[in-house]
C-alpha cells in the first residue's frame, strides 16, 4: 500500500479524524451560509411575490414554499440518518455516529414544519386541520421515530451504546420512508398525489416550480449548516481531553 | 401592497406558517452556534485554570 | 472485507429486510382501514359498513348540486364515474367545493340511499396553474383542439 501522504486516499481517510473534520467544516460553513441566504432570498421573492396566484386554490398556496421543502428534508434528512446509522453499525466510523446523532433533531424541526405548515394549508383548501389518512398519519409516524431516536439515545449513558442503539432504531424505521412516498398512491388518501416527485412531467407551471426549487436547496444548505454545526459542538465535546482541542480553546481565549 | 399581506384573504394561515418556519430555521441553526462558543469558553476556563495550577 | 464487518452488514441487511417484510405484511392486512374513504362504487356494492360513519369520496356530478332556500341545507351527487351516491349536508362548504371538484364526505348512508354528512372536505388536485393558463386550456378544449 503506498504510503505516499498526499494520496486522495490518505486525504480521505485523515478526513474522517476529528480535527480534520472541525477544521474542514469550519472553512466551509460560511460559504454554505452564503448560499444558503441567497437561496432563501431568491425562492422567497420568487415564490410570494414573482409566482402567480394559483387556478384553485388563489394565494394560500404559496404555503407550498415552506410545506413542501419541509416535507422533502424531513424525508432526506431521515434517510441520511439512517444511512450513517448502518455505516457506524457496520464500519464502527465514530464520524458517523456524531452525523446521525446531529442530524436527527434538525429532521424532526423539519418533519414538524411539514405537518404544521400542512395543517394551515389544509384548514382553508380541505376544511380540516388533519385527517387520519395515510399520507398524514405516515408523516406524524416519522416525527415520532425521529423522537423516539433522540430519546432512546439521551436516555443510554454509554454513548457508544447509545449510538449503536439509536442506529438500530433508525435502520428499522426507514422503511416507513417508501410508504410514506407511495401513501398516495396505494391508498384514497385526502392528500393529493405527487407533483414533482414522480416519474412524469411536474404538474406544475414552471414559474412556480422555480421557487419551490430554490427554496428545496435553500433547505438542503440549511441543514447541511445546522448538521455541521452541531458535528463541531459534538467532536469539541467528545474530544475535550485532547491536545489539539487544548490548544484549540487557549488560542481562541481573547 | 396591502394585497400581498391580505393573500387572498389566506393571510390567517400564510404568514403564520412563513412565520414559524422562519422561527424554527433561525433556532435550529443558532442554538448548535451559541454552544459552541459557550463550550469554548467553558473549555478555555478549565484549560487556564490547569495552567495557574501547574504553575503555582 | 473483513469477515466481521461483513458479518454486521448481512446483519444489517437482514434487519432491513425483516421489518420491510413485516410492515408490508402488516399494511396489506390493514388495506381496509388505511383507505380513508370508499368510492360510491364500493357503496354500490356493500362493502361501505351499514351502521357505522364511514367516509364517501368521489366528484361531484355537474348540474347536481341543489341548494334549499333561506337554509344551509345542500344536496348534490358524488361520482367515480361508475356509480354516484347522492350525499345531503347542512353546513358551511370548502372554499373549493364546485361542480367537478374531488370531495370526501363523513357521514352515514340512509335507508333510502342518500349519504347523511356530518364533515364535507374538498380534495384538490396535484397540480398548481396561474388561472391564465387554465383559461387558455378551456379555451382551447372549447375550440375541439387537443
Amino acid at each position: 500500500m503506498s504510503q505516499n501522504p498526499d494520496t486522495w486516499l490518505t486525504r480521505f481517510h485523515r478526513l474522517g479524524s476529528p480535527p480534520s473534520f472541525y477544521r474542514l467544516a469550519g472553512i466551509l460553513m460560511p460559504f454554505i451560509a452564503i448560499i444558503c441566504i441567497a437561496l432563501f432570498v431568491a425562492g422567497l421573492y420568487g415564490g410570494l411575490v414573482l409566482a402567480p396566484p394559483d387556478y384553485q386554490q388563489g394565494e394560500s398556496y404559496r404555503i407550498i414554499y415552506i410545506h413542501v421543502p419541509s416535507a422533502w428534508m424531513s424525508m432526506f434528512v431521515y434517510a441520511v440518518l439512517a444511512a450513517t446509522s448502518a455505516i457506524s453499525l457496520i464500519w464502527r466510523m465514530k464520524l458517523a455516529e456524531a452525523v446521525a446523532r446531529a442530524s436527527a433533531p434538525v429532521g424532526a424541526a423539519y418533519t414538524f414544519l411539514a405537518l404544521v405548515t400542512g395543517s394551515l394549508w389544509g384548514k382553508p383548501m380541505w376544511g380540516t386541520w388533519w385527517v387520519w389518512d395515510a399520507r398524514l398519519t405516515s408523516e406524524l409516524i416519522l416525527l415520532f421515530l425521529y423522537l423516539g431516536y433522540m430519546a432512546l439515545v439521551a436516555a443510554i449513558d454509554d454513548r457508544r451504546t447509545a449510538s449503536r442503539a439509536g442506529a438500530v432504531l433508525a435502520i428499522v424505521g426507514v422503511v416507513n420512508l417508501p410508504i410514506i412516498h407511495f401513501s398516495v398512491e396505494w391508498w384514497n388518501t385526502l392528500h393529493q398525489g405527487p407533483t414533482v416527485t414522480k416519474f412524469d412531467q411536474p404538474s406544475i407551471a414552471i414559474s412556480m416550480l422555480i421557487p419551490l426549487l430554490l427554496m428545496a436547496g435553500a433547505f438542503k444548505f440549511h441543514y447541511l449548516y445546522t448538521m455541521l454545526a452541531r458535528v463541531r459542538v459534538e467532536i469539541l465535546d467528545s474530544e475535550r481531553r485532547t491536545a489539539w482541542v487544548n490548544t484549540l480553546v487557549t488560542s481562541k481565549a481573547s | 401592497m396591502i394585497e400581498f399581506f391580505q393573500m387572498g384573504g389566506y393571510a390567517i394561515y400564510v404568514w403564520p406558517a412563513y412565520a414559524l418556519t422562519a422561527l424554527t430555521l433561525a433556532v435550529s441553526v443558532i442554538a448548535p452556534i451559541r454552544r459552541r462558543k459557550r463550550l469554548i469558553r467553558e473549555l478555555s476556563a478549565i484549560a487556564t485554570q490547569k495552567e495557574r495550577s501547574r504553575s503555582e | 472485507m473483513k469477515p466481521r464487518r461483513k458479518q454486521r452488514l448481512i446483519l444489517v441487511s437482514l434487519l432491513i429486510a425483516g421489518v420491510a417484510v413485516a410492515a408490508g405484511l402488516a399494511l396489506l392486512a390493514l388495506q381496509e382501514n388505511i383507505n380513508l374513504f370508499f368510492s360510491p362504487s364500493q357503496v354500490a356494492a356493500g362493502e361501505a359498513p351499514a351502521n357505522t360513519p364511514f367516509r364517501l369520496g368521489g366528484m361531484v356530478v355537474d348540474g347536481s348540486v341543489r341548494r334549499s332556500d333561506g337554509s344551509l341545507e345542500i344536496q348534490f351527487d358524488l361520482t367515480d364515474t361508475a356509480n354516484s351516491v347522492t350525499v345531503a349536508y347542512t353546513g358551511i362548504l370548502p372554499d373549493l367545493f364546485r361542480e367537478g371538484q374531488g370531495i370526501v364526505a363523513q357521514g352515514s348512508l340512509g335507508t333510502d340511499g342518500t349519504f347523511s354528512a356530518t364533515q364535507v372536505l374538498a380534495k384538490h388536485d396535484e397540480t398548481y396553474m396561474p388561472p391564465e393558463v387554465t383559461e387558455a386550456l378551456e379555451k382551447a378544449k372549447a375550440m375541439g383542439v387537443q
